[in-house]
């Protein structure tokens, strides 16, 4: 399974899976949540922080917490 | 007049401020809350011609469900009927572009049953931003009423006021229902507490496995096992589940009542963001406005900064020569009047430095410097934020310390404010340029750099290390109960409202001339009372000593020199002068005589007041740097002979004066930002600890 740290950068993809043990809650209430869309819209050097899209959101997360957000790929 | 509370509700950066400077104009002031270093801003607006309202610009939160100590003093006033700033009406108050994601704290407001207002602020954006609204819609499906306003145009806070007053007639209902998470769990609460708001009960329940010190004064739980009965994993997947089912209603209403043309403007702030954020051009503009700001808090600011030392130096003189004589008008004109002076010297850097900051936050530029410089300064436990405090703690730490205020995270913002005062301040300058010019000597080093040049260089560079150092340090040493994350958000850009702007420089300049300015006050004048007056005769009756000593001597001296020698007698027996003999023994082995003992002492004040001081004692007439530098050169070690400005001794003041806490404007700022007496001591006593130990090794090593 990928997580959200294995996109590429401009890549979309669909939140499946969230680990609610080690992700913050503010990041769900940020919009962060199972079926919602998210797009790397930028990534920092060895991509930490990360700068994404999440429904309509526009946030930066650690790469620790990226992987903690499962994803699936959307091919275009 | 009949007076409510309203509350305003919001996420950060969505124009909650902006409403509530729209509301209430100058009319507000900011303070903290008890015990606690949260903001706390409120401020009294006019509703109608029979109504006040006491408005309260409560914390940015996301949700109800606290992370953090700001979140945590939302949660607990909403919760707390028998606060008395306990609203009467919530207004939630949303930029159009992130409505989704405010209606999620709209909805668990509504289920407290609180009144709620929405106000949608930039309402004169939606054109430009292709957004229609269908607010019937709206009103309906949240059950609430909508204010459509905008703080830039100053429009719609007509109609925000009269739903304000007519808060009576707003639906208590609850719009989304969160007990279909768990149907049996929430009807076993309500068997349990039948007077109790369900959702709040589930709040108090929730809030143990988010924040864990909610205060329940007014919830009476009584340690209930019926409340018990779900493990903290459980309840963190119900709170997911509650989120899922609250934006799940969000989005239908909003496909319903909200239509967005996705062709409409987008570009801005990819093509910002592609040159702000840039992997190399991102850095070198980041650097250029460092630059800048620097280049302000410590030149422009210079000039009117001499015009208050002026003003308040013949403020004084004045004084002197028109009232008269006596304790009364030397208390007025040597005490307090300079003692005043020093607390408005501070203003001109402090309005500068925030009229930066504030337009960097409200562009939504600051975001990108956090995304910029993570990397790099999460290491040392500092946030990206803490890249500008630290700077401009190069020009003066007083602003600086309250620069910090814009970091939200506490640990990260306690750790800027204590490693600031290790950046070399402007005021360690004059102490730095003299004391090299003593001992460093003006040679160059293969023929290119100047010694002196290079030792006020590298003293830079120690400054600054040690602010990185000691941060790394803290960072290990210091316990959170909470890990910390970090989930920032990056807002639109956004041109900044001047009056924003403005009321930010006036609050913060407010804030530290009634805050700070209090203490560093009170200080100078204990400083100048211990300077002006002295245990015994050879203090009050210091003239016919001196004429004594003059007339036994056979000196021929003008009456200027006189008086100069007279001032001198006067410092040395003041008790200033005995308290810098008594603690000679202390100094000694770092190479200081009982005079730059009364030097360091004094310099308390401001590190710059060390120069002055030691001219006093030398009975240098004028501040004139060169009569005292050349006198300094002359003073001879009473102990061991030879000079008593050489390399060891002027190494380890100049060691001394980069580590020591030499200030008690920072220490009264630090106390004022920190809320407790705990964080500036500690800065004293382990700064100046250390500053000890590495002028004694210097010195000790260097004689």
């Amino acid at each position: 399974m990928k997580s959200i740290a294995d996109l590429k950068r401009g890549q979309k993809a669909t939140i499946v899976d969230i680990s609610a043990e080690t992700i913050p809650l503010k990041l769900l209430e940020m919009g962060c949540l199972p079926g919602n869309e998210v797009e790397v819209i930028k990534m920092a050097q060895i991509k930490d922080p990360l700068y994404l899209n999440i429904n309509d959101t526009h946030l930066a997360i650690r790469k620790e917490t990226a992987k903690a957000v499962l994803v699936k790929i959307l091919e275009d | 007049m009949r007076q409510i509370n309203v509350a305003l509700v919001g996420n950060p950066n969505t124009g909650k401020t902006s409403v509530f400077n729209a509301l209430t104009g100058l009319n507000q002031k900011v303070g903290n809350y008890p015990g606690i270093t949260v903001e706390k801003k409120e401020g009294v607006a006019k509703i109608s011609r029979t109504l006040k309202a006491h408005i309260l610009d409560l914390p940015g939160t996301y949700s109800l469900n606290a992370s953090s100590l700001d979140e945590n003093v939302v949660v607990e006033l909403l919760l707390n009927k028998n606060d008395k700033d306990y609203p009467d009406v919530v207004v939630v108050v949303s930029d159009i572009e992130n409505l989704k994601r405010n209606l999620l704290v709209f909805t668990q407001l509504k289920d407290l049953g609180l009144p709620c207002i929405l106000a949608i602020n930039m309402a004169d954006r939606m054109d430009r931003k292709g957004i229609s609204i269908d607010i019937l819609k709206l009103e309906e499906r949240l059950k609430t009423k909508v204010a459509l306003v905008s703080a830039r145009k100053n429009t719609g806070f007509d109609q925000l006021k009269e739903l304000i007053s007519s808060y009576k007639q707003l639906s208590p209902e609850s719009c989304c229902d969160a007990s279909v998470i768990d149907k049996q769990y929430f009807h076993e609460l309500k068997d349990t507490f039948p007077n109790q708001n369900i959702y709040k009960l589930w709040l108090v329940i929730t809030q143990d496995a988010n924040f864990g010190n909610l205060d329940r004064k007014d919830v009476e739980l009584k340690k209930n096992q019926a409340l018990k009965t779900k493990s903290i994993s459980e309840l963190k997947r119900l709170q997911q589940k509650e989120i899922i089912v609250r934006y799940t209603f969000i989005n239908d209403t909003l496909k319903l009542a909200l239509k967005k043309d996705i062709n409409a403007a987008k570009g801005l702030r990819a093509s910002f963001d592609r040159i702000l954020m840039h992997r190399v051009w991102g850095y070198v503009i980041f650097a250029f406005i460092l630059l800048l700001i620097f280049q302000v808090i410590y030149e422009w600011s210079a000039v009117p900064m001499d015009f208050i030392d002026e003003s308040f130096a013949s403020l004084s003189e004045w004084l002197k020569s028109t009232l008269p004589d006596g304790q009364f008008t030397r208390l007025i004109a040597e005490g307090i009047i300079p003692g005043i002076g020093g607390i408005v010297i501070f203003i001109p850097q402090i309005a500068f430095l925030f009229l930066f900051i504030s337009i960097l936050e409200e562009t939504g530029y600051m975001s990108r410097v956090v995304f910029l410089t993570d990397r790099i300064m999460k290491k040392f436990g500092l946030s990206g934020k803490s890249i500008v405090p630290l700077v401009s703690g190069t020009a003066c730490a007083i602003p600086a310390v309250m620069a910090s205020r814009n970091i939200e995270n506490w640990k990260e913002r306690l750790i800027t404010i204590l490693v600031i005062p290790f950046t070399t301040c402007s005021a360690r300058l004059p102490v730095y340029l003299i004391i090299i010019a003593l001992v460093i000597p003006d040679e160059t080093f293969l023929g290119l750099f100047n010694y002196q040049g290079l030792v006020l260089l590298l003293l830079y560079f120690i400054g600054f290390g040690m602010a990185v150092f000691s941060a790394w340090l803290l960072h290990k040493v210091m316990k959170t109960s909470r890990k910390t994350y970090f989930v920032i958000e990056m807002p639109n850009y956004k041109l900044p409202i001047p009056k924003n702007v403005l009321i930010t420089v006036v609050d913060k300049t407010k804030s530290f001339v009634f805050g700070a300015g209090k203490i560093i006050l009170a200080i100078s004048i204990i400083l100048w009372v211990l300077a002006s007056y002295g245990p015994n005769e050879k203090f009050s009756q210091a003239e016919d000593f001196v004429k004594q000593e003059v007339k036994s001597q056979n000196l021929d001296l003008s009456q200027e020199e006189l008086e100069t020698k007279i001032s001198s007698y006067k410092l040395r027996h003041s008790f200033i002068g005995y308290m810098g003999k008594g603690i000679e023994p202390v100094v000694q082995p770092l190479g200081y005589d009982w005079k730059i003992g009364i030097a360091v002492i004094s310099s308390f004040a401001a590190r710059e007041v060390f120069v002055g001081t030691l001219a006093t004692i030398y009975s240098v007439g004028s501040e004139n740097e060169d009569t005292i530098k050349e006198r300094m050169s002359k003073e001879v070690n009473p102990v061991i002979g030879g000079k008593m400005f050489n390399l060891a001794s002027g190494i380890s003041l100049l060691l001394f004066y980069a580590f020591a806490m030499q200030c008690m404007s920072t220490l009264a700022v630090v106390k004022r930002e920190t809320n407790t007496w705990k964080w500036p001591m500690l800065q004293l006593v382990l700064m100046t600890g250390f500053a000890y130990i590495v002028s004694l090794i210097a010195y000790q090593l260097l004689k």
